[in-house]
């Protein structure tokens, strides 16, 4: 049987019936990650020991009869999401060396649900970036093509589950990182609202974008995941106190009578005609199945959104940033005297991109430029936000395609920073808003996938769950595998 | 209108980031380009708009004082650099008390 394109449902079945145990399991992905890695370059780490002993311990406790549905399935972890003991690197140079003294609430929770952690996933050097080459240790390949970019930056991620090296992965989003590589990788990727699921322990990017949030073959997976990670933690002040709903109990494949509305400025100029096909044809499937559908919705701030996020974004990066000084962790190089030493440890620890944001984001606060960029970029946040309020009182949720291309090709827009910033244009006016988006692979264009992205009101997951849901089991372009 | 040397290099040092004379000229072509695309943030009428900071509507957050285990000293210096007897080793930071 081939153990390593096993959903977690199908994996729940065959440790609950004892079939299978956590141990064969880790093993077959430990086998099918040594298999793969060398083609794809999905983890930073691979954690086999860890793994194996918590397989183990999985293993005692299916047979006690006390699990979860995660209990003892193989799972890979973005490396910036903090693991007691395990090395959390954000692909830095910066943090190369680091093993957190703690780990994250979503990491936490899911060790109380018995997971097998089998590694930490490459991404975009601390997440800044669309295409894994921002990575400061080697880039990431689409399983597709691996001559493509997997996207960002989330990349590792989502090539682990697109290519049977975990069952499931958890990564984050500011812009986009989970739902475009998602996209890009034919697998299921959700950005929950913000505030949905804690970012203690996530490695501080941009604090009032970021979310942490599941990738999956199946949304009936993702649902699984986020009834273990989502919930109220007070060591983050900025989760949401409103109870964690069973989100299984949305997997209902109807859509009858849905009210859907598909923003026609999400059809960008320069978007593949292969991706816009792909789209069409997936929202004319969920007419089919029942839903209404108003093709000519207009978002028009939908323009104003990539500049109000690469604001606001790098300014905050800017300021979450200034911990890295070389004295309490991470790189550190000497200078002549201390503030010598701390600009010579973060302008060698720090890879291009993150210079840039840095950059970036410092001209934006500086005295004589805050109101004409980061504040006018705040209030222009305001404008996009209200966009999408007055648009769900006449729609239950929004299509839209994760992103106007197919993978590009690795080395095409790295040394271009505003075409590669162009790439995320369907996906950061959700972070911007708060609001969640769930990509599905939703077709192929020129043997490459095409999401389709699913936008709901704030926590109204299970919205978009059963939208997804539906769909897949209308479609089967969630069960093709990538030829490796 | 385009950076200048001296703004990308007044920029580096208010971040305390070092800068080769390459990045400085790199990042003053690539960043002009990205500040000339904000320019379109000028078509919204943002009079009487207030500014949203986060996405969800917060105010304070409190929460009750409770004592509680820490982390131990060696679990925090773990990471450090460098240390001595318990601390984080720095540099001098005032002049003349480099001792």
């Amino acid at each position: 049987m081939n153990l390593h394109y096993l959903t977690i449902g199908q994996a729940r079945r065959l440790l609950a019936d004892r079939e299978v145990s956590s141990v064969e399991l880790t093993k077959s992905m430990l086998e099918r990650i040594s298999a793969t890695e060398d083609k794809v370059h999905a983890f930073v780490t691979v954690t086999a020991d860890e793994a194996l002993q918590q397989a183990e311990a999985a293993d005692r406790r299916l047979a006690s009869g006390e699990t979860t549905p995660l209990t003892g399935i193989p799972v890979q972890i973005k490396d910036n999401i903090c693991t007691r003991g395990i090395s959390t690197t954000c692909s830095s140079k910066m943090l190369q060396n680091f093993v957190p003294p703690y780990d994250a609430t979503v990491v936490d929770k899911l060790n109380a649900a018995g997971m097998v952690m089998v590694g930490k996933g490459n991404m975009d050097e601390f997440a800044m970036g669309s295409s894994n080459e921002h990575s400061a240790f080697f880039t990431t390949c689409n399983p597709w093509d691996l001559t493509r970019v997997p996207g960002g930056s989330s990349g590792g991620p989502a090539v682990g589950v697109a290519c049977g090296e975990a069952v499931y992965s958890l990564g984050s989003d500011t812009g986009g990182s989970i739902r475009q590589p998602a996209g890009f990788c034919g697998v299921v990727g959700l950005k929950p609202t913000y505030g949905r699921v804690s970012r203690y322990g996530l490695v501080a990017f941009a604090s009032s974008l970021d979310q942490i949030g599941p990738l999956t073959r199946e949304v009936t997976d993702a649902a699984l995941v986020m009834n273990a990670i989502a919930g109220h933690d007070p060591r983050d002040s900025t989760s949401a106190g409103y109870p964690v709903p069973d989100y299984t109990a949305s997997l209902v494949p109807d859509i009858k009578g849905m009210r859907l509305g598909v923003p026609r400025e999400y059809f960008v100029e320069g978007m593949q005609d292969g991706v816009r096909r792909a789209i069409q044809d997936a929202i004319a499937k969920l007419e089919e199945l029942g839903a209404s559908v108003d093709w000519e919705v207009s978002l028009p701030h939908t323009r104003h959104a990539l500049a109000a996020y690469y604001i606001i974004a790098p300014s905050e990066a800017m300021a979450n940033l200034a911990r890295y000084d070389g004295v309490k962790y991470g790189f550190s190089a000497d200078g002549e005297d201390i503030w010598d030493a701390m600009e010579r440890t973060r302008g060698l620890g720090f890879g291009p991109e993150v210079k840039r944001r840095i950059i970036l984001g410092t001209y934006a606060l500086s005295a004589g430029y805050y109101d004409a960029y980061y504040l006018k970029a705040l209030k222009v946040r305001t404008l996009i936000r209200q966009e999408f309020e007055e648009a769900f009182q006449r729609y239950d949720a929004l299509i839209t395609p994760t992103s106007p291309t197919v993978p590009f090709k690795i080395g095409e827009r790295v040394n271009d920073p505003l075409q590669m910033y162009l790439s995320d244009v369907c996906t950061l006016p959700i972070n911007i808003a708060g609001i969640p988006g769930l990509s599905v692979p939703a077709g192929f264009a020129d043997g490459l996938p095409v999401g389709m992205q699913i936008l709901g009101k704030p926590f109204a997951e299970e919205t978009l769950f059963r939208i997804g849901h539906a769909y897949q089991q209308a479609t089967a372009w969630h069960e093709r595998k990538p030829d490796i | 209108m385009k950076l200048s040397r001296e703004q990308v290099m007044t920029i580096a040092a208010l971040c305390r980031m070092k800068l080769s004379e390459e990045e400085v000229e790199r990042f003053r072509d690539q960043l002009s380009a990205v500040l000339e695309s904000f320019e379109v943030l000028q078509e919204c009428d943002t009079e009487n708009v207030p500014p949203t900071a986060y996405p969800i509507p917060l105010r304070n957050v409190t929460r009750e004082d409770r004592a509680a285990p820490s982390f131990s000293q060696s679990d925090i210096l773990a990471n450090a650099p460098r240390q001595e007897d318990g601390s984080f080793r720095v540099k001098a930071v005032l002049e003349g008390e480099g001792n």
